[in-house]
């Protein structure tokens, strides 16, 4: 089963100050093609510090990790060619405030991709088309509500046709009401066979449409498993504890 | 003599005007002052603008590379250091002395061969100009959200490409009147190029000045072409501003 494997992640470690702080401390896990991996835990648990990691937005202190059997923390590895096929959804957002909605899709393919400007445009108006944004290409993100613009930063990583995309927090900065909106393209691209990495709190989402669940805390995955094992039948006190407080 | 006379007879007015100006074609100077005030400017604005990028670039990337350079240690990042400790060491200089004592020294000690005193005086106000659009282009760079470099890289770009297609349009548009400013302080700044023996307006004006005993015309004209000069130039950048503004509905 390890050619299954999309990404491998072997004795992470992350600390500040020479160790005084240990954000990541020792992490251990493998994310296979298809799968829906979602990350909880209390905040400050080092779980957007492993998810950064993965696509080295972090520097690691030491340990591996293996995309498509390369080791991206390697010194000679080109991180770029890499971080072309993982996407990313961040929190806020992070749309390109001086492009159209548009521009902001088709930039990477265009320029990275050696794409024409028409078929990266048809893609992108495609792609729109999928989260019912066709209309609003045009549009520049002040104009958008926060669920049209999480939504285009789906669209935009999907752009460049990644083989994986972790989302960090995606609906956290999100209002109630629009929280949902992007959840149900979140699932759909789960439901399409996208590999996908969740840092969230939603933890209906994280039972509903993962494949499986990693709980953190002190930068440690304290215990992981199908969604049915981490909600129904949690068995390390920590997890209890935090699970009844968000549930 | 009798200056309220200026106002209250039209004609004595004219007559100075003709003496200041016309008699010995004197305004010629004046033509001369100011398109070598122009040249100056211009050749220190691009000088300085180079610069500026430069250093911005170095100072900025040594400020976010630093971290994860330092794990590896190698010899891109020994290059950074010691570039970046020169970087500040030129700010340092160049900011915590006159521009006039800059412009002497360039002029009568480092190019003291030197026959005309414009291409100096462009280059000792590029080089002190440089120190000041560094300093703004480095604010512009910082002050855009970090989100935004983090974004480009998770799409795949790397360093430069980050900066060029995503960092630096947003930061142009941030920085552009604090540059404009800066545009405005450059061009007052050549009317000390007298120093060097350099004919721009101001010493056009202050030699007609000595020549013809009369103060109060020339001096005031120079006053008024450099006035028309930055109000221009307020303009041309406002329009800028409004077309970069698009999408900020």
């Amino acid at each position: 089963m390890t050619d299954n494997v999309l990404i491998r992640v072997n004795d992470l470690k992350k600390h500040y100050n020479g160790g005084a702080v240990k954000a990541l401390d020792g992490i251990d896990c493998e994310i296979k093609k298809g799968e829906v991996v979602v990350i909880i835990g209390p905040s400050g648990s080092g779980k957007s510090t492993l998810l950064r990691s993965l696509n080295l937005l972090e520097i690691p202190t030491s340990g591996q990790i293996y995309f498509e059997g390369t080791d991206i923390t390697a010194k000679k590895v080109n991180i770029n060619a890499h971080r072309q096929k993982m996407g990313m959804v961040f929190q806020h957002f992070n749309l390109f405030p001086n492009m159209t909605v548009l521009k902001n899709m088709t930039l990477a393919p265009v320029k990275l991709l050696g794409k024409q400007k028409a078929e990266a445009k048809e893609k992108a108006l495609e792609l729109l088309k999928r989260v019912g944004l066709e209309d609003r290409a045009d549009a520049y993100p002040s104009q958008l509500s926060g669920g049209q613009k999480q939504r285009v930063a789906i669209v935009r990583s999907l752009a460049m046709n990644p083989d994986v995309i972790l989302f960090d927090e995606p609906t956290s900065a999100l209002d109630p009401e629009m929280v949902g909106e992007v959840l149900d393209v979140m699932k759909e691209l789960a439901e399409d066979g996208m590999t996908m990495v969740v840092v969230t709190h939603e933890m209906g989402f994280a039972r509903e449409v993962g494949d499986r669940v990693i709980f953190m805390d002190d930068g440690k995955i304290l215990e992981e498993g199908t969604p049915e094992q981490i909600f129904g039948n949690p068995q390390n006190p920590r997890l209890k504890d935090f699970l009844s407080k968000v549930l | 003599m009798q200056y309220l006379s200026i106002m209250a007879d039209f004609t004595v007015f004219l007559e100075k005007l003709n003496h200041v100006f016309i008699e010995k074609d004197r305004y010629k100077q004046m033509l001369i002052g100011l398109l070598n005030t122009f040249k100056i400017t211009a050749g220190a604005l691009v000088v300085g603008v180079i610069i500026g990028v430069i250093i911005a670039a170095v100072r900025t990337s040594y400020d976010k590379n630093k971290e994860s350079m330092a794990l590896n240690k190698g010899f891109g990042y020994y290059a950074l250091s010691i570039i970046n400790s020169f970087c500040k060491f030129y700010l340092t200089i160049i900011r915590g002395t006159p521009v006039v004592v800059q412009l002497m020294i360039c002029y009568f000690i480092i190019f003291a061969n030197a026959r005309d005193g414009i291409p100096v005086a462009i280059f000792a106000f590029g080089i002190n100009s440089g120190a000041y659009v560094a300093e703004i282009f480095r604010a512009g760079i910082m002050s855009i959200d970090n989100g935004q470099f983090e974004a480009g890289r998770s799409l795949g770009f790397n360093y430069l490409q980050t900066m060029k297609s995503i960092i630096i349009p947003q930061m142009f548009k941030a920085v552009l009147p604090t540059l404009c400013n800066e545009f405005i302080a450059l061009l007052k700044e050549t009317s000390v190029a007298g120093y060097v023996g350099v004919v721009d307006i101001t010493k056009a004006g202050n030699t007609i000045a000595g020549r013809t005993y009369n103060y109060f015309i020339p001096l005031l004209t120079v006053a008024l072409i450099y006035l028309i000069m930055v109000m221009i130039l307020t303009k041309l950048v406002g329009r800028l501003e409004r077309r970069l503004r698009k999408s900020d509905r």
